[in-house]
């Protein structure tokens, strides 16, 4: 049987939303306080969520730890007290948590014990986002 | 005149807009023990796999259950299910049989088969399926602590 299952991990760090395609006044227009010169920072929570078949021996859809071994190297060793803006990810992209949610999804994409089905990250306790959208 | 009926075509409009689906999820908590364990693997095999769940002492957990059920809503009552009815089947059919029990020793599903969070959402969704009047369940999510939790949607 099919079930899904889910893991959320934290990861703390700045950012600032700015692009160079706009003049600094629309900058200021589009992201608001999120254009402030120097950046700000927020503590993520990055839920992580795989589906695949029970094994009928262990119960499991896949063993947990090697998920957090997968998500610890690829992601919250990457980010965890970082600034945003200076990843080579970034450096093309406005660092939203729209665009961290989808690159969080591609670092996980070779995760290979089971699929891959959803990362949705809280970048504050009212704001969350996820990729890619599912009618679940 | 002819505004009354256009008024009687909108509140019928909009009472047909309200006979929709929607997905209305309840949460319920109960604490057990469990421990992983395959008896068909050696002791060596059991701690590997499953690390320190694999304590034939068991361990506890205050799981939380969510109930998602899926339906359209009543034009007279304005409900979907009717959440206490919800609640009685819940606690009769999950709560009142988990809640401070040993799930392994103690409830009949666990004896052959390793109470995983997985087993559990899968186990939950059996005890419930086709019991919830007037609404189709739609997923059973069963947290084991908050930052871990699985997903069953009935799907085969």
């Amino acid at each position: 049987m099919r079930a899904y299952f889910s893991r959320r991990y934290r990861l703390s760090a700045s950012h600032r939303l700015h692009t160079d395609t706009f003049s600094e006044e629309q900058n200021r227009d589009i992201y608001g306080k999120c254009n402030n010169p120097y950046g700000h920072g927020h503590n993520y929570t990055i839920e992580v969520t795989v589906g695949g078949q029970v094994g009928a021996e262990t119960g499991m859809v896949c063993d947990l730890v090697e998920l957090d071994t997968c998500v610890q190297k690829n992601v919250i060793e990457r980010f965890d007290h970082m600034n945003l803006n200076l990843d080579p990810l970034f450096q093309h992209q406005v660092p939203t948590t729209e665009n961290l949610c989808m690159e969080i999804y591609e670092l996980l994409a070779d995760f290979n014990k089971a699929e891959l089905v959803r990362v949705r990250i809280e970048e504050t306790s009212n704001n969350s986002f996820e990729y890619p959208v599912s009618k679940r | 005149m002819n505004t009354q009926a256009e008024a009687a075509e909108r509140r019928q409009d909009a009472s047909a807009t309200l006979e929709t689906m929607i997905l209305l999820t309840r949460k319920a908590e109960f604490s057990a023990s469990h421990y992983y364990w395959n008896e068909a693997w050696s002791a060596e095999e059991n701690v590997r796999v499953f690390g320190k769940c694999a304590n034939k002492n068991g361990h506890g957990h205050n799981y939380t259950l969510e109930v998602t059920v899926a339906g359209e809503v009543n034009g007279t009552s304005g409900f979907v299910v009717d959440l206490k009815e919800l609640k009685d089947v819940m606690e009769r059919e999950v709560v009142g049989v988990y809640d401070h029990r040993h799930l392994n020793l103690e409830v009949p599903e666990f004896a052959k088969m390793i109470p995983t969070t997985e087993n559990i959402a899968i186990a939950i969704w059996k005890r419930l399926e086709g019991k919830i009047p007037g609404a189709k369940l739609h997923r059973v999510r069963v947290y084991e602590m908050p930052d871990l939790f699985a997903d069953y949607y009935g799907e085969p």
